[in-house]
């Protein structure tokens, strides 16, 4: 429920060596000419293993604290989640550059016209 | 505790029962869980895990099935098998899992099987038919809070065909007599209420046995539909084999 | 772009080259009128000539199948599942949001969108917000007419209750399964196309890859997985309605089967990945057990509604819950946020949680969770009702945990639910790759719709071919389970 640096750093580390041992050790008993769900789910790890290291990249570099996304480092006095509209108001889209190689961003600025930026206070 | 397990082996067109320990088991655990250990130990050991349908775990897909002891969805009245804990069951007991059997269903590997003539009937009739962007004001058409009440107890048929594995017929009258009703009683479904009966019994007919009111199914239902549909659909058959559907807007 | 000091905000530099939203010139109201009008259509002749694939039917797959198909168009559609009836949209509880303000109590399609912008904290494209506001009415009108048993006051009329987030009564439920039934009606529709032949459907099929010819996407790769047999399907568009990816953590609220596997691999092919940080934490779900837990199981945010949050006032209360009395208990929310209570956003009741809990005052034999307790509002309504509106949720309570919570409040904690982010997309819904589009739960929600629901729109206008036909659940504000 709330992200670090230091937490995220560390996944960043875990991960690449988790999704070595994964390809190392995986173990898919069965064939693949009929129903075999031991390989679906293999098939879907391997996915989560690259995916969840761009999910983690892209924590870390949002420092900031809006909604679920909750970074100790951005708080207020109260506990409360603070936003960082001067540095974060984008949408951050990652473009793929091979598994393990750092992600190129995107940015697609947010224009906030219609509804005024404000810190959400549901007090 | 520990259990002993009687699962059924199937990898092609036939198949046989197996005998596995299951040790650890805690009560905590769902019927699922608990496969999902025995399935982990499994493939330690090099054997090819038992191969079962699940998905939400919640009981609200329908994806899981298995006769537990002989019922689907074991002994648990009203609950589905990925609700089912085993709580309910004691230190040292044999359970028996296997397929739904019925001959509608074949068995795909283990304990999947094959529902696909479920959705057959679906296709023949168990719809509204409202093209995206022609509906009208969605309160120009009241609804009796009875008739929303019955419809939604009907409606809430998760499709998992636990009906049909429970019927000694292997009759589907539950499932469909359910998708008629939860349409058949709303005001939205009268126009195509006889088009809809006739269609969805005939291909239930095509695919399945016929009821010949053993009860089983309303049994084993998880979610406890009402054998009642079943008399609310023949009676809507009937009137629709009967009735000049071109005088149907004169009520 | 706009300076901060004026409101605008984003502070990012110039926009870049490779991200055109597409946003429609004109005031908010009128973009999607506007750009309705601008796109162009297809001679009705010329439909039959265009095959679109979807893969995944859940609310958005399948509703965008189906309106495709209505339309003329040749559809294939794929789903893991043995059915399209059993995707996870099923698994919603709660209702959908839409500003049909039939409460008169003040909401609008403008009230709507600033609550959704709001309530996705600022981190939402607000053209994209407004036409999801724009649309829910129009979805309840859909969604009624094909049959979803919606809950009824006795004159006949459709019923509302509110939502974390909303101070109006917006939301559209049929008891705890509104997702359930808005699926089965999407799947439903679905199946009608189906027999009508405009809609080829494979089930048990899993996407494995996206074909593309001259940087489109012009195809699909697929593997049967009953036969094993992989295949490759063209189409002159791919739409991809493949949920999110809640599963990359350890335990979820998530199906067995929800993966990030459709999406990933057409990231691999070009589609660029927007805030895959943005993920929800929902706030009451059944507090972890033990290790060989294989998902969390959700009860739905409506019970919000009527049961109110607290744990013992001193870290160190061993006694039962009934046994401790109302001023040794400390009604967190009630006290900390006075004005929305026990109706906060989900992040906001989620972090409020976790600190009652870091803070030793944790519920349970596990200290891991805070309660929800029904007896004021047994007390004032009765049981009856109270069985009436969650019945099935305190029956699942009951299954999963051995506890009655008629008589005990239901212990709860929370865990990682939905995500926002996915594949961008722009306001056609299309990605970053020409000729794949991303609709539903696997697109980026231009709203990082955190805790109170998740923005999404759907089906929208993709290929300038799809409507929006049923916008999820969960959608505007918070609704949604």
């Amino acid at each position: 429920m709330e992200r670090s640096r230091e937490g995220l750093e560390k996944a960043l580390s875990e991960i690449p060596v988790l999704r070595e041992e994964f390809h190392k050790d995986v173990r898919v008993l069965g064939g693949d000419e009929q129903l075999n769900q031991s390989l679906e789910k293999a098939g879907r790890v391997s996915d989560f293993l690259e995916f969840s290291e761009l999910m983690c990249a892209d924590a870390l570099h949002r420092e900031e604290s809006c909604g679920g996304h909750f970074r100790v480092e951005s708080q207020t006095d109260e506990g409360e989640a603070l936003r960082d509209d001067e540095h974060f108001a984008y949408a951050a889209a990652w473009e793929f550059n091979g598994v393990g190689s750092p992600e190129s961003l995107h940015k697609e600025p947010l224009d906030f016209e219609n509804v005024q930026l404000a810190q959400r206070s549901y007090k | 505790m520990r259990l002993k397990l009687r699962i059924w082996r199937q990898s092609g067109t036939s198949g046989e029962f197996r005998d596995y320990d299951a040790t650890d088991v805690s009560e905590d655990m769902s019927f699922l869980e608990m496969l999902d250990e025995l399935n982990e130990r499994l493939i330690e050991s090099g054997e090819e895990p038992i191969a079962f349908d699940s998905d939400c775990r919640e009981g609200i897909c329908g994806m899981c099935s298995l006769i537990i002891d002989g019922r689907a969805h074991g002994p648990e009245l009203g609950t589905a098998t990925c609700q089912l804990h085993m709580r309910k069951f004691h230190d040292g007991q044999q359970i028996t899992i296997e397929p739904w059997r019925a001959r509608a269903f074949p068995v795909v590997r283990d304990l999947v099987v094959d529902r696909s003539p479920l959705d057959r009937i679906i296709e023949a009739g168990g719809f509204i038919s409202v093209p995206t962007g022609s509906a009208p004001e969605a309160n120009d058409v009241p609804v009796p809070k009875e008739a929303a009440e019955a419809a939604m107890d009907a409606a809430s048929c998760i499709g998992c065909g636990a009906c049909v594995a429970a019927c000694p017929n292997g009759a589907a009258q539950l499932f469909t007599s359910a998708k008629v009703a939860h349409l058949n009683l709303l005001p939205q479904g009268a126009p195509e209420r006889d088009s809809r009966v006739v269609g969805m019994v005939d291909t239930m007919e095509h695919f399945f046995g016929s009821c010949t009111n053993h009860g089983e199914c309303e049994k084993a239902c998880p979610k406890e539909i009402s054998i009642d549909f079943i008399a609310l659909m023949n009676r809507d058959y009937v009137r629709a084999k009967f009735s000049n559907r071109a005088l149907a807007g004169r009520h | 772009m706009t300076d901060v000091s004026t409101g605008g905000a984003s502070g990012t530099g110039a926009p870049d080259p490779a991200l055109d939203s597409k946003i429609p010139d004109g005031p908010i109201a009128d973009k999607w009128e506007n750009h309705k009008f601008d796109l162009k259509l297809v001679n009705p002749a010329n439909k039959r000539k265009f095959t679109v694939i979807i893969v995944g039917t859940g609310l958005a797959g399948a509703a965008a199948a189906a309106s495709l198909g209505e339309l003329g168009y040749n559809v294939k559609a794929f789903c893991y599942q043995d059915s399209p009836r059993r995707a996870h949209s099923i698994a919603a509880q709660g209702g959908i949001n839409a500003a049909k303000n039939y409460r008169n109590d003040g909401d609008s399609v403008h009230r709507l969108f600033y609550d959704t912008v709001k309530g996705g904290d600022y981190r939402a494209r607000e053209a994209n917000v407004h036409r999801l506001a724009e649309v829910s009415v129009d979805i309840i009108d859909q969604c009624a007419a094909q049959g979803v048993p919606f809950a009824r006051e006795y004159g006949g009329l459709l019923d509302n209750r509110s939502f974390g987030g909303a101070q109006v009564s917006r939301t559209f439920y049929a008891r705890g399964q509104t997702g359930q039934q808005l699926l089965l009606g999407a799947y439903q529709a679905l199946a009608r196309q189906i027999d009508a032949g405009t809609v080829e459907m494979f089930s048990r099929t899993e996407m494995l890859d996206l074909v593309m010819k001259d940087g489109r996407a012009v195809g699909i790769v697929v593997r049967d997985l009953v036969t094993g047999d992989v295949s490759s399907h063209s189409g002159h568009a791919v739409v991809l309605g493949t949920g999110g990816y809640s599963n990359a953590f350890f335990l979820s609220t998530n199906a067995k089967g929800c993966n990030v596997t459709a999406a990933w691999r057409a990231h691999r092919k070009g589609a660029y990945f927007a805030n895959p940080c943005f993920t929800q934490i929902h706030p009451t779900c059944i507090p972890a057990s033990e290790e060989f837990q294989s998902k969390l199981t959700l009860m739905s945010e409506s019970l919000r509604n009527d049961g109110r949050i607290w744990v013992p006032g001193d870290s160190g209360d061993e006694r039962a819950a009934i046994e401790i009395p109302p001023d040794e208990r400390d009604y967190y929310l009630e006290r900390r946020y006075p004005a929305f209570g026990n109706l906060v956003p989900r992040d906001v009741a989620s972090r409020a949680a976790k600190l009652e809990v870091d803070r030793g005052r944790g519920v349970g034999s596990k200290k891991n969770g805070v309660y929800l307790d029904f007896a004021d509002a047994i007390s004032r309504l009765g049981r009856d009702t109270i069985e009436e509106k969650y019945g099935n949720l305190f029956q699942m309570y009951e299954r999963i945990t051995g506890e009655d919570p008629y008589a005990q409040p239901m212990r709860i904690f929370p865990a990682l639910h939905y995500t926002m982010g996915g594949l961008w997309v722009d306001y056609d819904l299309m990605s970053t790759i020409p000729g794949c589009y991303v609709v539903g739960g696997g697109k980026f929600l231009r709203s990082r719709r955190q805790p109170p629901g998740r923005v999404r729109s759907h089906a929208g206008p993709g290929r300038r071919i799809l409507r929006p036909a049923v916008h999820d659940l969960r959608l505007p504000g918070r609704s949604a389970r």
